[in-house]
């Protein structure tokens, strides 16, 4: 199997502060991190390494020059090879010029190291939550998805995906070429080996930028070209907390508690 | 493309019996008003297979038409199948705005959707209005994990499309069904559908885990210690007829399993009760609940800020409460 994870570099959200008299987000200090949704298709594809010792992991990323960071981290847990797509043309795309971009870099990759089989995302990124990148790749190249991957295997060329549903999970079968975006599963992803580390740490990540892609369309990247547009951002205002109760005992507190909320019609 | 009307879409997905899912009929709420802001009609759109029943909830729900597409291959939801349907109906009758649920089929579907047609997608929208300035549907959606709001423009670009939190939006009353149903055929051949299912695996965990739907939740958290821990939990969630729900701190340990999960990187979730036990309430589960109408906390730390959306706090450790609140719910429903 030839696999292609697209990866990408994210502020960790779970250390974002916000600022209290500005009421801005405080970004310095915040450490850049692996999205861990594609930390978790990172993983998918290398179980089915795995079974297959003949298969082929890319990364690719698109991002700037800091992004290789996280290339390197992917290169230390399972991946081959990994290639940047950064170029100041791309700056400010959104949803539908990124993974325009990505299609693009993807088709330009081909013809060289040959088609992939199968195409990883990360379900969404933690920082933009949109969840769109991962199926317009797959549109821009008409390929079929499966989204909300919690694992996968393959067989005779059927690429079997457990994929999670509200109520539960189903298997689906699909071909390849496909996409396959990935949410969280039961499982940990493995963790890079001192000696994968050392040697990813030397890799040489080639950069494809916009001057590498003689196909695409200058007409449909960048903020110029983008179908959406940011208008404002703001930080959500606090709701205000409501009643606190603690009584001298458990019973009391109960007692109170069950009161309010059956005054307030809640039981 | 260009559009053609100034009508307000609602793509109202459908369940395998033919109904509405909740998140349709919610969105008919503030379509009613965008459709009217935009000057144009508020149209259901129903795909599925012997979906009668959700084209009259859409009717009665104040669509003013619904367009129908009921055929075999739309039976199980595909993304092939849908896209193809949903993209020639927007390609045929060009709509100025178009709103999807923010279900995993919606996010499935829309993102695809758009990318045919060329145009902007703003995802999990938590809030919506007319912008005043262009008159274009201003969407708003978290970022950051909560932390930054956004409000996003399609300027240029038709149909300007969004998928909204389930929710977020309450179902409006029933009214007198004045819809115009127009049913539309399109057929997918079998070969341009390119994945199926092949097994369903209903219960993961022994234990039908809808949080979405669920009118009640209770939740657990770091506090609640361990696997035995989650044990008063379900006990309060079964006399409350609620949906066992859980933080991500619980679930990383291995406690419950993921399908458990409320918050950012879990489920969204907006109940008419939650109540959160031993939860300390980080930015991004508050995330996925914070839509809650009434939030109950039961915490030790009285400085957890959980309690700061919490409508009504205890302050207390969760293993004295719970057994208590269970037997007061127990006696008063006997």
């Amino acid at each position: 199997m030839n696999m292609l994870v697209c990866v990408k570099q994210v502020p960790d959200t779970t250390e974002i502060k916000i600022d209290p008299v500005k009421n801005t987000l405080i970004r310095e200090g915040v450490p850049s991190i692996l999205n861990p949704f594609d930390g978790y298709a990172l993983e998918a594809a290398a179980r089915i390494k795995d079974k297959n010792p003949d298969s082929t992991i890319t990364v690719i990323s698109m991002g700037p020059e800091q992004a290789k960071a996280v290339l390197k981290e992917a290169l230390a847990i399972a991946a081959d090879k990994a290639y940047l797509v950064s170029s100041r043309e791309f700056g400010g795309s959104d949803t539908l010029c990124t993974s325009y971009i990505l299609s693009e870099a993807i088709k330009e990759i081909e013809k060289k190291d040959g088609k992939f089989d199968i195409i990883f995302c990360g379900k969404q990124a933690i920082d933009g939550d949109t969840a769109q990148v991962g199926p317009e790749i797959a549109e821009h190249l008409d390929y079929p998805q499966v989204t909300y991957g919690l694992e996968a295997s393959v067989e005779d060329r059927l690429v079997k995906v457990k994929k999670e549903t509200e109520d539960g999970a189903v298997i689906v079968g699909i071909q390849t070429p496909c996409v396959l975006t990935f949410t969280k599963p039961s499982f940990d992803p493995r963790y890079p080996t001192i000696k994968r580390k050392m040697a990813a740490n030397r890799a040489n990540i080639p950069v494809l930028a916009f001057t590498d892609l003689p196909d695409i369309n200058p007409e449909k990247i960048g903020l110029k070209h983008s179908p959406t547009h940011v208008k404002k951002t703001f930080v959500p205002q606090k709701k205000t907390g409501g009643i606190k109760i603690q009584e001298e005992t458990a019973e009391d507190s109960v007692k109170k508690l069950f009161a309010m909320l059956s005054d307030a019609h809640v039981l | 493309m260009v559009n053609k009307t100034k009508d307000f879409w609602v793509f109202v997905e459908t369940n395998e019996d033919g109904t509405a899912k909740n998140v349709g009929i919610e969105l008919l709420s503030p379509g009613r008003e965008l459709a009217d802001a935009q000057g144009g009609k508020l149209v259901a759109v129903v795909i599925g297979s012997g979906v009668d029943a959700a084209v009259e909830a859409a009717g009665t729900h104040g669509a003013d038409q619904v367009i129908v597409v009921d055929s075999e291959e739309y039976k199980q939801y595909t993304t092939d199948a849908y896209t193809i349907a949903l993209t020639a109906l927007v390609e045929k009758y060009g709509p100025l705005s178009m709103m999807l649920g923010a279900t995993n089929n919606g996010r499935d579907l829309g993102p695809r959707v758009a990318c045919r047609l060329e145009t902007g997608l703003t995802a999990d929208c938590t809030a919506l209005a007319i912008d005043e300035a262009t008159g274009k549907v201003a969407w708003t959606r978290p970022a950051f994990g909560g932390n930054l709001m956004a409000t996003i423009l399609c300027p240029e670009h038709y149909p300007q499309i969004g998928t909204v939190r389930p929710g977020v939006f309450k179902k409006g009353e029933e009214t007198e069904n004045k819809a115009e149903i127009i049913r539309e055929e399109i057929h997918v051949e079998a070969e341009k559908i390119r994945t199926q299912i092949l097994e369903i695996l209903k219960d993961m965990d022994e234990e039908k885990v809808d949080l979405e739907n669920a009118d009640i939740i209770v939740s657990g958290g770091r506090g609640v210690g361990g696997p035995e821990g989650f044990a008063p939990v379900r006990e309060l969630a079964k006399v409350l007829g609620a949906t066992v729900g859980a933080s991500r701190a619980a679930v990383d340990s291995g406690w419950i399993s993921h399908a458990h999960q409320v918050g950012q990187t879990g489920k969204t979730v907006a109940p008419k009760l939650y109540i959160a036990c031993g939860i300390s309430g980080a930015i991004q589960h508050q995330a996925g609940m914070s839509g809650s109408d009434c939030i109950v906390a039961i915490n030790k730390d009285p400085e957890a800020p959980i309690f700061d959306i919490a409508d009504y706090g205890i302050v207390g450790n969760l293993f004295e409460v719970l057994p208590i609140l269970t037997e007061e719910i127990q006696k008063a429903r006997a």
